[in-house]
C-alpha cells in the first residue's frame, strides 16, 4: 500500500545514500570529468578498495581508517596507472579513443576476476561499532551506519572541493582541464599535473570503498552496478563539477530508493542505468554542465 | 542582378550566454574571390561551421543556388557543392594521402563511379598541389604544411561549387603561400566560388575581389580590400581601440 | 589479383568449410568435438558482427550480452509460444537484433564515443532487468529446454547446430567482407578516422553508423538464438553474462580490427585456449586469461595479429605502405 510514511522513509534513505553515491562518484569527476580520461575500471578500482579496507578489517583495524590508510598506496597505484595510460594512449594519438575505452574495460575486467580467485565470489562485509545498530529520529529508525557514511561522504566531497578551489594544485588541476596550452606557457608540466590529479582521484577511492563495504557486503561483481550509478552521478552533474556530483547523488539516491520501495528490489540495477541513458539522450553537459 | 550563390541572411548563432555571431547576413556571388577576416574569435570559423552545417542556426536562414539549406545535414551540404577544409588539418590518419581524397571524390562527385577514375582524379589534384611523390604515404606522415595543402586539396576532391579555405595558409613560407594562392585563383577562373579566411593580409589583399570583416560577431566593414583595410573600426578591432590622449 | 578472383576463392573456401563441417559429422561419432566446436563458431559470428561496428566504424560496442542475450530469449519465447523450430527462432532473433540495433543507434550514436559505450552496458543491465522480471520466460531461475528431434539427414541435434553455426559464420564473414571493400566499408574508415571530416567530405555518417548498427545488431541477436538449445537451459545471468561483451571485444582486437579475418582468427585462438584452460585449469583462470590478452594485446599489439603479421612481412620486403 502506498503511504506517505513509507515514501518519506525512502526520500531520507535516498538523501543519505546518495550522499554516499556522491562520494563513489568524486574521483571520476576528476578523472573522467576533468582529465577526459574514459575510466570505465573506476568501479573496480573502488571494489578493489573495498576489499582493502576488508583485509585491514579482519586485523582489528576500523573500515574507515582503514580507508584512509589506503589513501597513499591508492595515490602511487593511481600515479602508475596513468603514466601507463598516457604513455599507451595519448601519445600516439590515432584511434586511442577505441583502445583507451577498450584498455581500462580488460582492466576492470582482470580485477573483477583477480577478487574473484581471491576471494571466492561470495559476499564479504566488515564489522565496526557503528554497524549492526540504528538510531530513532523522529519516527524513523535509520541504521547508524547509514548515518556514518552521510557524515563521511559529505566530509570527503567538501575536502576534495576544497582542495581543487583553494590550493595550487587544485587549481592546476582545474586549468589544465580547461586549457593545457596556458598552463604549458605558465611553467607547469600539464602531464606531471593530471598524473597527480589521477592520483587524487584513485586515492580518494580509499575511504569510498570503505564506505562501500560499510553500507553493504560487497562481492567481486559490484562493479557491474556501479559503472551505472558511479557515471549516471559524474554525468548528470556536469563533467567536473564537485557541488553538481553532490546533488546529482541525491538525486539518484532518492529515485532509486522511491523506486524499490514501490516497485521491489528486482527493479533496481536498471535505474541508474536508464537514467544515464536519459540524461545523456536529453541534456548531455549534465546538470551544472560545462 | 544575378541571383547569389551562397545567402547568408540574419544568421544568429549563441552559445549559451556568448553570442557568436550577430545577425550576420550577406550574399556571395558566383564565382566570386571573397575574404573574410577579423580577429580571434570574431565569428568567422562560426559562420564558416554554420553554411557547412557543423553547427545549426539560432536565427537567420541560409540558402544555396536559390534553396534553403539551413536544416540541411552537413554531407548533403557537400553533395550540393560547398565544400571546406579546417584550420587544424583533420585528415583520415588511417589512410594514405591519395585515399583521403579518393573519399571525398567518391562521397560527392564520383558517387557511383569505378575506383579507377576516384584515383586518376585525386591524383591530378595532388600533382596541383605539389603532393604527387606522397600520395601512396601514409597521411600520418605529412608535415604540417603538407597536411594544410592536403586538406585543401581533399576540399577541392570534392569537386564544389563553393569553397571554403579556413586558414589554409597559415605556417607556409612566402613561395608556399604564393603556389596556393595562384592555384585557388586558377581553380576561381575554372567556375569555382572561394570563401577564403585569412589572417595573413597580403595574401587577402591579393586573392580578394570583396573582403567582410567581423567583429566580436557582426559585420564591422565590407567592401574592396582596399578600402576594407583602411577601415578604422577594422583597424581599431585589430590592433585594440587607440587610447584617450 | 583480380576482384573477381578474389571472390571465387572466397566463396570456394567457404563452401569448403561448410562441407567439411558437414562431412565430419557423419565421419566422427562422439559429440564432444561437435559441443567444443559450437562455441568457436558461435565466437567467429560474435566477433566478426562486433567489428563491423566496432572495428569499421569504431564504435565500441560494450553492449554485445545484450544483443546475444536478447536473442537467446527470443528463441526461448518462440519456442515456448509456438514451438518455432531453429531457423525461425534464428530468423526471427535477426530481425529483433536488427530493430534493437537500429532504436540503440538512434539513441547512441551522436553521443561521443565513451558514452555510447556505456550507454551499451547500460542496454545490457536494463533488457536483462526486463527479462529477469518476466515470468513467462522463467524469469530469475530460468527455463529448461527440451531439444526437439533433430531434422534429417542429422542423428543428433548438437551436430545439427554445429553445422548450421558454420553456416552463420559464413554468412557473418561474407557479410563483413562485402562492407569492408565497399564504398560502406570506405565510408565507415573515414568516419572513424575524423567524423566531422567525413561529414564535410560527403559521407552519411549517421545513416551509415546506423547500418553498421543494424547489421552487428542483427548477427549477435541470431547468433544467440540457438544458444538456449545448445545449453538446454536458459537463465538471464547466463545469457547476458558480460563475458559475451568482453570477448567480442577482445577477440576482435586480438586478432585484429582493420580486415574481416582478424576476428575470425582471433575468435579461434581465444575460445579455443579458453576452452582448454577451463577444462584443465578453472573457467576463472579462462576469463583472467582473456582478461589479461586483452589489455596485453591492446596496450602493445593494437593491431592485433594481423598487424603483428603486417610488421613482420613490411620488414621482409621494406614495404611500409598505408593500412588495410
Amino acid at each position: 500500500m502506498f503511504s506517505f510514511e513509507l515514501l518519506l522513509d525512502a526520500v531520507v534513505l535516498g538523501l543519505l545514500v546518495g550522499c554516499f553515491y556522491a562520494a563513489v562518484s568524486i574521483g571520476l569527476s576528476v578523472s573522467f570529468g576533468l582529465l577526459d580520461v574514459p575510466h570505465v575500471a573506476h568501479p573496480a578500482f573502488l571494489v578493489l578498495a573495498s576489499y582493502g579496507t576488508y583485509i585491514l578489517n579482519q586485523h582489528g583495524i576500523d573500515p574507515i581508517i582503514a580507508g584512509l590508510m589506503l589513501m597513499p598506496v591508492l595515490f602511487v597505484f593511481g600515479l602508475f596507472a596513468y603514466r601507463v595510460y598516457y604513455e599507451t594512449f595519448e601519445r600516439r594519438g590515432g584511434d586511442a579513443g577505441v583502445r583507451g575505452i577498450a584498455f581500462f574495460f580488460g582492466v576492470a575486467f582482470v580485477i573483477e576476476v583477480l577478487i574473484i580467485l581471491m576471494f571466492g565470489v561470495d559476499q564479504r562485509s566488515v564489522q565496526a561499532l557503528y554497524i549492526g545498530k540504528s538510531m530513532g529520529i523522529g519516527d524513523m529508525r535509520i541504521p547508524l551506519r547509514l548515518l556514518v557514511a552521510f557524515g563521511v561522504a559529505l566530509t570527503l566531497t567538501a575536502a576534495l572541493a576544497l582542495y581543487l578551489a583553494r590550493t595550487f594544485t587544485g587549481r592546476a588541476i582545474r586549468a589544465v582541464a580547461q586549457d593545457e596550452l596556458a598552463l604549458r606557457l605558465m611553467g607547469a608540466n600539464p602531464v606531471a599535473v593530471k598524473q597527480w590529479a589521477f592520483g587524487i582521484a584513485t586515492a580518494v577511492l580509499g575511504p569510498a570503498g570503505a564506505l562501500l563495504i560499510i553500507v553493504a557486503p560487497v562481492d567481486p561483481t559490484l562493479d557491474r552496478a556501479y559503472i551505472g550509478r558511479t557515471f549516471c552521478v559524474v554525468v548528470m552533474a556536469g563533467l567536473g563539477s564537485m557541488s553538481g556530483t553532490l546533488i546529482a547523488g541525491i538525486i539518484l539516491g532518492v529515485i532509486e530508493s522511491i523506486v524499490l520501495t514501490l516497485y521491489g528490489a528486482s527493479w533496481a540495477p536498471a535505474i541508474s542505468f536508464a537514467m544515464l541513458l536519459a540524461v545523456l539522450a536529453v541534456r548531455p553537459q549534465g546538470l551544472m554542465g560545462r | 542582378m544575378s541571383q547569389a550563390l551562397l545567402d547568408v541572411k540574419g544568421v544568429t548563432k549563441r552559445f549559451g550566454g556568448f553570442t557568436a555571431l550577430d545577425a550576420v547576413s550577406v550574399a556571395i556571388r558566383p564565382g566570386e574571390r571573397f575574404g573574410l577576416v577579423g580577429p580571434n574569435g570574431s565569428g568567422k570559423t562560426t559562420l564558416i561551421n554554420c553554411i557547412s552545417g557543423v553547427l545549426g542556426l539560432d536565427k537567420g536562414t541560409i540558402s544555396f543556388l536559390g534553396a534553403d539549406i539551413s536544416k540541411l545535414p552537413t554531407y548533403l551540404r557537400t553533395r550540393r557543392g560547398i565544400a571546406r577544409s579546417f584550420q587544424i588539418p583533420r585528415p583520415f590518419r588511417t589512410m594514405t594521402v591519395i585515399e583521403n581524397l579518393m573519399v571525398a571524390f567518391e562521397f560527392t562527385a564520383g558517387h557511383g563511379h569505378g575506383g579507377h577514375q576516384s584515383r586518376d582524379e585525386a591524383m591530378a589534384l595532388l600533382e596541383q598541389m605539389g603532393l604527387g611523390a606522397k600520395a601512396f604515404r601514409p597521411s600520418s606522415e605529412l608535415s604540417q604544411v603538407e597536411l594544410r595543402k592536403m586538406e585543401l586539396a581533399r576540399a577541392m576532391a570534392a569537386r564544389p561549387k563553393l569553397l571554403i579555405s579556413d586558414e589554409a595558409m597559415a605556417g607556409l613560407s612566402s613561395a608556399e603561400i604564393d603556389e596556393v594562392l595562384d592555384l585557388l585563383i586558377k581553380v576561381n577562373q575554372d567556375g569555382i566560388t572561394i570563401i577564403m579566411i585569412e589572417h595573413i593580409m597580403h595574401a587577402v589583399m591579393r586573392f580578394s575581389e570583396r573582403v567582410m570583416c567581423l567583429d566580436a560577431g557582426r559585420i564591422i566593414a565590407s567592401g574592396t580590400p582596399g578600402e576594407v583595410m583602411a577601415d578604422q573600426r577594422v583597424q581599431e578591432a585589430y590592433l585594440g581601440a587607440s587610447s584617450q590622449g | 589479383m583480380q576482384q573477381a578472383q578474389r571472390g571465387w576463392i572466397f566463396w570456394a573456401v567457404a563452401a569448403l568449410f561448410v562441407g567439411a563441417a558437414a562431412v565430419a559429422t557423419f565421419s566422427i561419432k562422439n559429440e564432444y568435438p561437435f559441443f567444443a566446436g559450437y562455441l568457436i563458431l558461435q565466437f567467429m559470428v560474435l566477433a566478426t558482427a562486433w567489428n563491423i561496428l566496432g572495428g569499421y566504424a569504431g564504435y565500441v560496442n560494450f553492449g554485445t550480452s545484450a544483443f546475444f542475450g536478447l536473442g537467446v530469449y527470443t528463441a526461448v519465447f518462440l519456442f515456448k509460444a509456438t514451438g518455432a523450430p531453429l531457423l525461425v527462432q534464428i530468423a526471427v532473433a535477426a530481425a529483433v537484433g536488427a530493430l534493437l540495433g537500429f532504436l540503440v543507434g538512434l539513441l547512441t550514436l551522436r553521443m561521443r564515443g565513451i558514452f555510447f559505450s556505456i550507454a551499451t552496458i547500460a542496454l545490457t543491465i536494463i533488457i536483462e532487468t526486463f527479462i529477469i522480471n518476466w515470468k513467462f520466460v522463467g524469469g530469475a531461475t530460468g527455463m529448461p529446454m527440451i531439444r526437439p528431434p533433430a531434422m534429417p539427414p542429422f542423428d543428433s541435434y548438437i551436430k545439427m547446430l554445429f553445422v548450421n553455426g558454420a553456416v552463420m559464420v559464413v554468412i557473418a564473414v561474407a557479410l563483413a567482407r562485402f562492407i569492408q571493400g565497399s564504398w560502406i566499408g570506405r565510408g565507415l574508415r573515414a568516419l572513424r578516422d575524423d567524423e566531422l571530416a567525413a561529414a564535410c567530405s560527403g559521407v552519411p555518417t549517421l545513416k551509415l553508423k546506423l547500418l553498421a548498427c543494424v547489421i552487428s545488431g542483427a548477427l549477435m541477436c541470431a547468433a544467440g538464438a540457438p544458444n538456449a538449445m545448445y545449453l538446454s537451459f536458459a537463465d538471464p545471468a547466463s545469457a547476458f553474462n558480460l563475458n559475451y561483451s568482453v570477448s567480442a571485444l577482445a577477440m576482435a582486437l586480438i586478432g585484429g580490427t582493420g580486415h574481416w579475418i582478424g576476428p575470425v582468427l582471433g575468435a579461434l585462438l581465444l575460445s579455443s585456449t579458453q576452452q582448454l584452460l577451463t577444462v584443465t585449469i578453472s573457467s576463472e583462470v579462462n576469463v583472467l586469461v582473456l582478461g589479461l590478452m586483452l589489455v596485453l594485446f591492446v596496450v602493445a599489439a593494437p593491431d592485433g595479429i594481423l598487424g603483428l603479421f603486417r610488421r613482420v612481412r613490411a620488414r621482409f620486403t621494406g614495404d611500409a605502405g598505408g593500412r588495410v
